[in-house]
Formats: C-alpha cells, sequence, structure tokens
C-alpha cells in the first residue's frame, strides 16, 4: 500500500542539511549515506550520492526520473555471481 | 460484425462480455461502459444500432487507454525502470519477480519452465 499524502515524503532529517551544505560549497563531492529508505526529492537532482549497501558506498547520480524512489533501490544489497559452473558470473 | 478500438471485433455475444475481449476492458470497465451509453445487459453485439456502436467506440476513445496505447504505455513504464538502474529495473532485466517474492521455489511464472541442473542426480 502506498504512504499517505498527507505525511508528506519520508526523508532522514539530516540528509536536507549535508545535501545544503554540499551545494553552497562547491559541487561534484560524493555525499556518502546511510539512510537507504530516505526519499529522493526533487531539491537533490544532480548531486551524487553514496549510497551505503552494507559494505561500501555505491556513486548514485541521482537525474529527475528518480524523484519519489529511494535511496536504497539504487545501492543493490546482494551480488549474485552465479552458480558454480556458469562462466557468464556478472559483476 | 462490429469493429471497435482497432482490430477487436467481438461476436454474437452480449455487449458486457463481448467488450472485455479487448485488451484493457475488464468486467468493471466494461459495466461501465454500458451504463455510460445505456445499454441493457442482455443485448448482443449484433442487435446493436449503428449509432450505439458509435457511441461506445466514442467513449473507449475518450475515457479509457486501451489495446496498442495500453501496451505502449506498460512498456514504456518497465523500460524506465530498467534504464533507471533501480531495483525493480534489475528484477525485470533478469526475469525475476518484481515485488519481492521469494525465488528459493516457485516464480515459475516470472523464470519460465524449471531447467534441469546438470549432476544433480545422486
Amino acid at each position: 500500500m502506498a504512504r499517505s499524502v498527507w505525511k508528506g515524503p519520508f526523508i532522514d532529517g539530516y540528509l536536507l542539511k549535508k545535501a545544503d551544505k554540499v551545494r553552497s560549497s562547491g559541487r561534484n563531492e560524493i555525499i556518502k549515506i546511510w539512510t537507504r529508505r530516505s526519499t529522493i526529492l526533487p531539491q537533490f537532482v544532480g548531486l551524487t550520492f553514496g549510497v551505503y549497501n552494507g559494505q561500501k558506498h555505491i556513486p548514485v547520480n541521482v537525474t529527475e526520473d528518480m524523484i519519489g524512489h529511494k535511496f536504497g533501490e539504487f545501492a543493490p544489497t546482494r551480488n549474485f555471481p552465479g552458480h558454480g559452473g556458469d562462466k557468464k558470473a556478472r559483476r | 460484425m462490429a469493429r471497435i478500438a482497432g482490430v477487436n471485433i467481438p461476436t454474437q455475444k452480449r455487449v458486457l462480455i463481448a467488450l472485455q475481449y479487448i485488451h484493457g476492458i475488464g468486467p468493471k470497465m466494461a459495466s461501465d461502459i454500458c451504463t455510460k451509453v445505456g445499454i441493457p445487459a442482455e443485448r448482443r453485439v449484433n442487435q446493436l444500432t449503428d449509432a450505439e456502436v458509435l457511441q461506445i467506440r466514442e467513449t473507449i476513445d475518450r475515457d479509457f487507454i486501451v489495446e496498442g496505447d495500453l501496451r505502449r504505455e506498460v512498456a514504456m513504464n518497465i523500460k524506465r525502470l530498467m534504464d533507471l538502474g533501480c531495483y525493480r529495473g534489475l528484477r525485470h532485466r533478469r526475469g525475476l519477480p518484481v515485488n519481492g517474492q521469494r525465488t528459493h521455489t516457485n516464480a515459475r511464472t516470472r523464470k519460465g519452465p524449471a531447467k534441469p541442473i546438470a549432476g544433480k542426480k545422486k
């Protein structure tokens, strides 16, 4: 079920401050974040976030299409290298 | 022979049923159309007047997304997810279930028929 509209998008508060800081000081700097549960807001477009996947920070360049999705959707937490004999292991 | 929404030619069934042969129209939408145009439930397609057929065609064109347009819209939505590189897109790319179902067993609708694994037998 979708989230109630009156609540507004969910976001961890400190993320806004972090994004603002990078915005105001010169750009292109990976913002390391751990809140995979936060919604991507319009003001994040153009910034690069390092989304933690439990092991490392995956760089995610936020585009306009991503608005409304969560950060966690762009940093997979599982890596499936394929079954034993498969030579076609991806990533 | 009635031709509604492009290629669909439903037969001598009741209008309510015949409309559901169109991709994108199910029981709900079919009954919506019937009430809007004012067709009694037991009327059959071959008993429709030309004016009624025209009216049905118009309401579908105006209020519903149907057939090719609907297929295109769905395909575009899926393509958007795949291009985005988000989790749901990755699942679509791999042909695995998208909504968090288990894949240890089952998931045969998405994965297709079971493939035998070589050397699994004792």
